[in-house]
């Protein structure tokens, strides 16, 4: 089949094969910006994959002032798992260790989802009985008094299992530099896709994998058909003009937003073109046959 | 659409019992059959078609034209979805029990208004009774949910017992105010009387006046409180100045530690 190209970037025909993920989040408030962002990295550190870490999390958005509950500045986290179950417990654990700790946060429910979990709930007994909890408009929050004051935190948070992961662009470039700009360039696109996070370093991942590896016991390990080092002795599925290849691994609460955030990162890239950026941009697949989502590029193009 | 219509025809020769007249108990019956309930409380009868004239209309809202201070148990065990308009007065117990929905009254509201009130909101734009949102005798616990405004001034005992829910009274309050609170939110723009909060275990009063709560209250400093902010949000729109007065860096007055002593009292700073 004839490779497809935009503005010089040379587009696979291939498609993202992409799971179904229990996803949730929280919005988090704090005096600033600065403390508010603070808990939400906090919270969604050491969760990039959820083969190691548990559960995949990022920010989705800084929420203005003027948008959340308490009318303080916010930043809106998600986290996705494999089931229900997990997601709870990773909530939970979350929560207690890295926003019930942080200075001057909140915390509210900011996913509409089929089912609730309840976090407040679990939360509020570290005020050893000195919490309270107060009904607003129907929900059900609690205070729990701490060293800076009082933790604000709403009892259940929404969770949907009609969230997505795995949605995926490999970025394919000359050099390490210029595959990085287009990268960061579809990154910063994604970050304005609402529902939708890379949960990798940055957004970005280099170290993609495949199923199976030589070594007994090891589910994954490292995808040599796209490492340019072992381009010449390995199946490779580089040309002589790639150099370096870096993968944007997307997780969102609906079908739509995963599509649309390897829209607008796929168009960014295209924009920049493969003077400044990437040459070719690819998607990774287990064959079809694992995941019920599908992504085919062309279906994204411009 | 226009809401069923009772035209007050004459004041009530006795006390009535409006509770038939909520929207789900008036459902599939025709207006003769409406005229034809029993409302009085005495030997001597009083029909529905004696003291009201109808005028049919959407049931889902309900419209007195003019009230009295004998219409007792009016909107009582309201169902979620309904509304109530009274164009006057009301008697004792408006509200008791209500499940949920929207009473107002344009004028002034006897004893025990919303007593036991599980979710309803109710404004009273004149003023209340005495034991607002208060138990009858014998019952442990007052209100359980829901909201409500008094614009004008309340009785005395006003919360006694509340357990759940908001009551904002923009005016002046009797003796007692809050008086035995389980929890909850008391809001008060006016002036309280005599004690306030005795014997309060986990509720909050927001007061807009300060003033000495006795020595079982302690004085707890004062502080910039988000759940404040967040209530304050809520009640923008019923009532402006009890979320200015929410939206202010209040003093916490912890108490009462007569008792369980996890409650408190909010001031201004």
């Amino acid at each position: 089949m004839p490779d497809i190209i935009r503005n010089g970037v040379t587009i696979d025909d291939n498609f993202a094969e992409a799971f179904p993920m229990s996803g949730t989040g929280i919005l988090i408030t704090a005096p600033n910006a600065k403390w508010a962002r603070q808990a939400a990295l906090t919270m969604t550190g050491f969760a990039t994959s959820v083969i190691g870490c548990g559960c995949e999390a990022g920010i989705d958005r800084e929420v203005p002032p003027q948008e959340t509950p308490d009318g303080r500045p916010g930043v809106r986290a998600l986290l996705f798992a494999m089931s229900s179950k997990d997601a709870e417990k990773q909530l939970v654990n979350r929560l207690g260790q890295c926003v019930l700790t942080c200075p001057g946060s909140a915390v509210y429910s900011t996913v509409a989802g089929e089912f609730e979990i309840k976090v407040g709930d679990a939360v509020r007994q570290f005020g050893d009985k000195w919490q309270m909890s107060k009904v607003v408009d129907g929900r059900r929050y609690w205070r729990v008094p701490v060293m800076d004051g009082e933790f604000f935190c709403e009892g259940k948070v929404g969770l949907t299992k009609k969230s997505v992961g795995g949605g995926n662009l490999l970025i394919m470039g000359a050099d390490w530099d210029k595959t990085m700009r287009a990268t960061e360039a579809a990154v910063a696109a994604i970050d304005g896709v609402a529902d939708a996070i890379a949960p990798f370093p940055g957004g970005i991942v280099r170290s993609g994998s495949k199923v199976g590896s030589q070594y007994k016991g090891m589910s994954a390990s490292t995808n040599d058909a796209y490492c340019p080092t072992l381009r010449g002795v390995t199946k490779s599925e580089l040309g002589a003009d790639i150099g370096c290849v870096l993968e944007i691994v997307i997780d969102g609460l609906t079908d739509n937003a995963v599509r649309e955030a390897m829209r607008a990162g796929l168009h960014a890239i295209i924009e920049m073109g493969p003077e400044q950026g990437a040459k070719r941009v690819g998607a990774g697949n287990y064959g079809g046959k694992l995941g019920p989502f599908h992504y085919h590029l062309k279906e994204l193009l411009p | 659409m226009k809401p069923f219509t009772f035209t007050l025809r004459q004041e009530p020769p006795q006390r009535v019992d409006l509770s038939p007249l909520t929207p789900d108990r008036l459902a599939g019956k025709s207006a003769a059959q409406i005229e034809n309930i029993e409302i009085g409380v005495t030997r001597v009868s009083t029909k529905v078609g004696d003291l009201f004239k109808l005028s049919e209309g959407d049931l889902k809202s309900l419209r007195f034209e003019g009230g009295s201070s004998r219409f007792d148990l009016l909107g009582a065990k309201l169902l979620p979805g309904f509304e109530i308009h009274v164009e006057g007065d009301v008697g004792a117990q408006c509200g008791r029990l209500a499940k949920g929905g929207r009473i107002s009254v344009a004028g002034n509201a006897g004893p025990h208004a919303a007593s036991g009130n599980l979710g309803a909101e109710l404004e009273i734009k004149g003023d209340a009774g005495d034991f607002l949102a208060g138990p009858l005798a014998g019952e442990l616990a007052g209100m359980a949910g829901g909201r409500v405004i008094v614009r004008g001034k309340a009785g005395e005992r006003a919360g006694d017992r509340l357990r759940r829910g908001i009551i904002i009274i923009e005016g002046d309050a009797g003796e007692d105010l809050g008086a035995r609170v389980i929890a909850g939110t008391i809001v008060l723009l006016g002036e309280a009387r005599g004690r306030i909060g005795y014997l309060n275990r986990r509720g909050s009063l927001v007061l807009a006046r300060g003033g000495c709560f006795g020595s079982t209250y302690v004085d707890c400093g004062a502080y910039e409180l988000t759940f404040a902010r967040l209530f304050a949000r809520s009640l923008r729109e019923c009532s402006a100045p009890a979320a200015d007065l929410l939206s202010r860096k209040l003093r916490r007055y912890g108490g009462d530690t007569a008792v369980y002593g996890k409650g408190e009292i909010l001031t201004p700073d």
